[in-house]
């Protein structure tokens, strides 16, 4: 046996358990504020992927134990699940969940492999292959007239194609498809803002929701499950690109506070701009890939053909990563800043 | 204290394991029945024994001289009869036997006899010589041969003189127990480091977890005649690795491929320091060091150990256990396994660490890289180990070189830091040996292609030669002939003979080139592994051949 001969008691189980306990503040927040659905679509998410990933791992011959209990998958199962609409149908769950597991992370070798996020790589497929069905996003609870009970949603989420009516008595257009909706029909963004759905920063319940995963995020850092560089870099990207556009025409942009209060940004940038697997690896890269990925949500969301940019923005970057990680090598100790320049001797 | 410290990057914090080992008194070890003194216990060329079996040899005699510059001697720890010279088990992971000199020792320990050193009125070259034949080597775990460290040329002038007290490695306590006894000795042996290098700035580098020794040295310093700063540095692993701690007290990091020296700064280990003053006020070898004795035993302590005392003896003594799963010469972090607990305490031995179950639990599987970047966090020379790792494994040499592979310390923080356990410094070491492999190879190729044009410009030229001559004489005959014209059937008869015999020779070659082996027709794998073999086989032939000094002419 080589040296050394001890070992912190870090695991890949240990780190992504935190993930999954950081993820609560947000779920419970979730629960809170838009009624249960979200339970369900994490279940059902949770369960795909285990058995998705037990198949994997069986058909490529890898042995089930070490890699079911990494908890990876679920990781993975969680964060497509909290970036899809509450009551998304159920077959819609299922085929992400199987597309993030199968294709993202096993087709490309497997934990550790992927270049893409698994999660926002089924997300993706989803939203353009069905992008009706994913805007079933249940409305703030006090926004609503009848809340949804466990068991109703489920009959949504399982219940098929519902009469349209009794659907949008329940769902909601998000608060960046409403601004989207009403820029698109020549409403400036200070009108579109006094319809019900918008609240101090963000959306009203969204703007909580995205501060329960600022707090989950913040106790990653805190406990260095995550370096700081990406989320900040992320939100930083967002702020001055959402700032910069709103400071010249404040009509036509929403408020960088609006874009940064959005649940999609706080989850993406503390839990899925931070996977280590697909994103950079240096310092400076971290900061590079961070703020890229902020900059091309902005970007995406005002001229994109989508509501929301996070996730391709993600993908985006991670394509990126080799070229950043190579230009972003840190300075090795005792070699010159310029690196393969001999001084003469 | 007002100095400001730097910090370099990284680094961990292991339990630290000290208060097993370090609360206990200090006693000499027992005198052993035998004593095992390899000639080789510093970096360089191994000593050459100077004794002979059968022959009778005091305490401190020399019995193995040293051989050229980068050399130390070694001595008979104590008085007794060479019972052996040859090859025995040392203490090195690889578990091959090295050249040793045993002794079966009297029970007198008797000296030689010994004086001071008057090394103020000695030639700086003289002192330096005196030092290499007492053996003096690194006793911080590197046993460089102090008397080359010592010498700072005429374009390496020392002006800082950093005295490591640092010990960052977990479970080992000799150095601190060391400067909380000996301080006053240790600051002398710095004297005469001050005296050889002439250094103007001497700085004591300990870490905070060592109040006791921090006091015991920094009294002994205020009694001396010249400036000894003793600082307080942080406590973490590898703060104590010399390029960290130069880092630490003067915020300048050594260059790359270059030495301490080029930047004018000089590294010793306190028990360097000890057996220096050791050695010149009193006349001593090094034949004895201090020792931590720990981990699973029943009473961990620290021991004067004389070197060559087999490494069971002091497990014995401070009270083996069951249970035991092996032995560590070191600390847990860089240490490497013995063979055999048989084996002798050496020079670089600092630490006898024995492993059990509960205290070292064997290393949980490994997982696939994350790319979680906690070793890049935690590296000390700013790597980056997943991609060294990356490269490493794919056999991709190149490329883990340009990624600075030869700037790895081997310090194991990576290693400790990954969530998923992969045995990252394994795989550099790997890499490091196969670079070297492949370079040594190459070297051995070129050689041997040199050597065979060489040989193919030899034949040619005798061919020609040959050929010239063969025509020559042929003129010379056909003259002759044309002269006489009754032998005119001959030439025929020769020519028809030389054809026969030439085609012959050809069939002779072609056969030897594809002469049947029994191993045609193998599956593919067996096939592949019979080559490897060979492959093998045939690097090893041509290593074998290839000679030990390069000026051998081909
Ligand atoms: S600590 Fe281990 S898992 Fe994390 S990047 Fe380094 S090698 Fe990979
Ligand atoms: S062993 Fe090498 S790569 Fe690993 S932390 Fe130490 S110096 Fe860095």
């Amino acid at each position: 046996m080589p040296a050394p001969f001890v070992l912190d008691r870090s695991s890949v189980t240990q780190v992504m358990a935190w993930v999954l306990a950081a993820l609560l503040p947000g779920i419970a927040a979730s629960v809170w504020l838009f009624g249960p659905g979200i339970l369900i679509t994490l279940s059902l998410a949770t369960a795909t992927a285990l058995a998705a990933e037990a198949a994997m791992l069986k058909a490529r011959g890898y042995p089930a134990k070490p890699f079911l209990t990494d908890l990876s998958a679920i990781v993975t199962a969680w964060l497509l699940a909290l970036s899809l609409p509450t009551l998304a149908p159920w077959w819609l769950i299922v085929t992400g969940t199987l597309f993030a597991i199968v294709v993202a992370k096993h087709l490309y070798g497997g934990l550790g492999q992927n270049i893409f996020n698994p999660a926002m790589v089924g997300y993706a497929v989803l939203i353009v292959s069905f992008p009706v069905q994913m805007t079933q996003w249940a409305g703030p609870l006090s926004l609503t007239a009848t809340p949804l009970t466990l068991a109703q949603s489920a009959s949504v989420i399982f219940g098929g194609d519902l009469p349209k009516a009794m659907l949008d008595a329940v769902t909601m257009a998000t608060p960046l498809d409403a601004l989207r909706t009403g820029l698109l029909q020549q409403y400036t963004v200070d009108e579109i803002m006094t319809q019900p759905i918008f609240g101090h920063y963000g959306g009203i319940g969204f703007e909580w929701l995205a501060g329960a995963f600022l707090l989950g995020g913040l106790a990653l850092w805190a406990l260095r499950i995550i370096s700081w560089q990406v989320p900040l870099a992320f939100l930083a990207g967002i702020w001055l690109a959402a700032g910069f556009l709103h400071f010249f025409d404040a009509g036509r942009f929403g408020a960088p506070w609006f874009h940064l209060f959005a649940p999609s940004v706080m989850l993406g940038a503390f839990f899925i701009a931070t996977d280590p697997v697909s994103g950079a690896t240096t310092p400076r890269g971290k900061l590079i890939f961070g703020f890229g990925a902020g900059l091309l949500t902005i970007v995406i969301r005002t001229w994109g053909g989508y509501p929301d940019g996070v996730a391709f923005a993600i993908l985006l970057m991670n394509l990126a990563v080799p070229l950043i990680d190579a230009w972003t090598q840190p300075r090795v100790y005792g070699v010159a800043p310029r690196r393969g320049k001999e001084p003469p001797a | 204290m007002s100095r400001t410290l730097f910090s370099f990057k990284g680094g961990v914090h292991p339990p630290g394991h000290k208060a097993e080992s370090n609360t206990r008194p200090v006693h000499a070890a027992p005198l052993p029945k035998k004593l095992v003194i390899p000639l080789r216990q510093h970096i360089g060329t191994p000593a050459k024994p100077v004794v002979e079996v059968g022959e009778r040899v005091l305490k401190g005699q020399l019995i193995g001289a040293a051989d050229g510059y980068i050399s130390a001697a070694v001595h008979a720890s104590s008085s007794g009869v060479v019972s052996a010279i040859g090859p025995a088990v040392v203490p090195h992971a690889s578990g091959l036997p090295d050249e040793c000199i045993t002794i079966e020792t009297d029970g007198r320990d008797e000296w030689i006899a010994h004086a001071p050193l008057d090394y103020r009125t000695m030639t700086p070259a003289d002192l330096r010589l005196r030092l290499r034949d007492l053996g003096l080597a690194g006793l911080g775990g590197a046993v460089f041969p102090s008397a080359v460290k010592l010498d700072p040329g005429a374009t390496h002038p020392c002006p800082t003189l950093i005295v490591n007290g640092g010990e960052c490695e977990p479970w080992i306590t000799c150095d601190d127990v060391l400067m909380r006894t000996h301080a006053d000795d240790i600051l002398q042996g710095v004297a005469v480091m001050r005296h050889l290098l002439g250094s103007t700035e001497i700085l004591v580098g300990i870490e905070d977890n060592k109040p006791e020794a921090l006091d015991s040295m920094r009294s002994a310093a205020a009694k001396l005649d010249f400036a000894v700063e003793v600082v307080a540095v942080p406590a973490i692993y590898p703060g104590g690795g010399a390029k960290q701690l130069i880092e630490t007290l003067t915020g300048k990091q050594v260059p790359s491929g270059k030495l301490s020296t080029d930047i004018g700064i000089q590294v010793f280990n306190v028990g360097t320091a000890h057996a220096l003053a050791r050695a010149v006020h009193h006349g001593e070898p090094l034949i004895s060091r201090l020792v931590t004795v720990t981990g699973h035993v029943l009473r961990p302590q620290n021991v004067e150990v004389l070197i060559g005392t087999p490494m069971h003896a002091l497990i014995t003594l401070a009270g083996d256990r069951e249970g035991t799963t092996g032995v560590l010469m070191g600390g847990p972090m860089m240490g490497m396994p013995m063979p055999d607990p048989e084996v002798p305490v050496v020079k670089a031995t600092n630490c006898i660490l024995v492993q059990s179950n509960e205290l070292f639990p064997p290393l949980p599987k490994a997982l696939p890289c994350i790319r979680c970047t906690r070793c890049a966090d935690a590296c000390p020379a700013v790597l980056q180990p997943q991609e060294l790792f990356r490269f490493a494994k794919a056999g991709d040499f190149g490329r883990a070189q340009e990624y600075s592979l030869f700037d790895c310390i081997e310090c194991g923080c990576c290693s400790y830091v990954c969530p998923s356990h992969i045995p990252l410094v394994d795989f550099y070491r790997y890499a490091k040996s196969e670079i070297w492999a492949r370079e040594k190879e190459k070297r051995a190729s070129d050689l041997a292609r040199e050597r065979h044009e060489f040989r193919q410009f030899r034949l040619e030229r005798e061919k020609k030669e040959k050929a010239e001559k063969l025509a020559a004489k042929a003129q010379a005959k056909r003259a002759e002939l044309a002269a006489d014209p009754s032998a005119s059937g001959a030439p025929d008869a020769d020519a028809k003979k030389a054809l026969i015999a030439a085609a012959l020779a050809r069939a002779q070659a072609k056969k030897a080139g594809v002469e049947p082996k029994n191993v045609d027709h193998l599956p593919p794998d067996k096939q592949h592994e019979i080559e490897e073999i060979e492959a093998r086989r045939a690097k090893i032939r041509a290593l074998a051949r290839q000679p030990l000094e390069p000026e051998e002419n081909p």
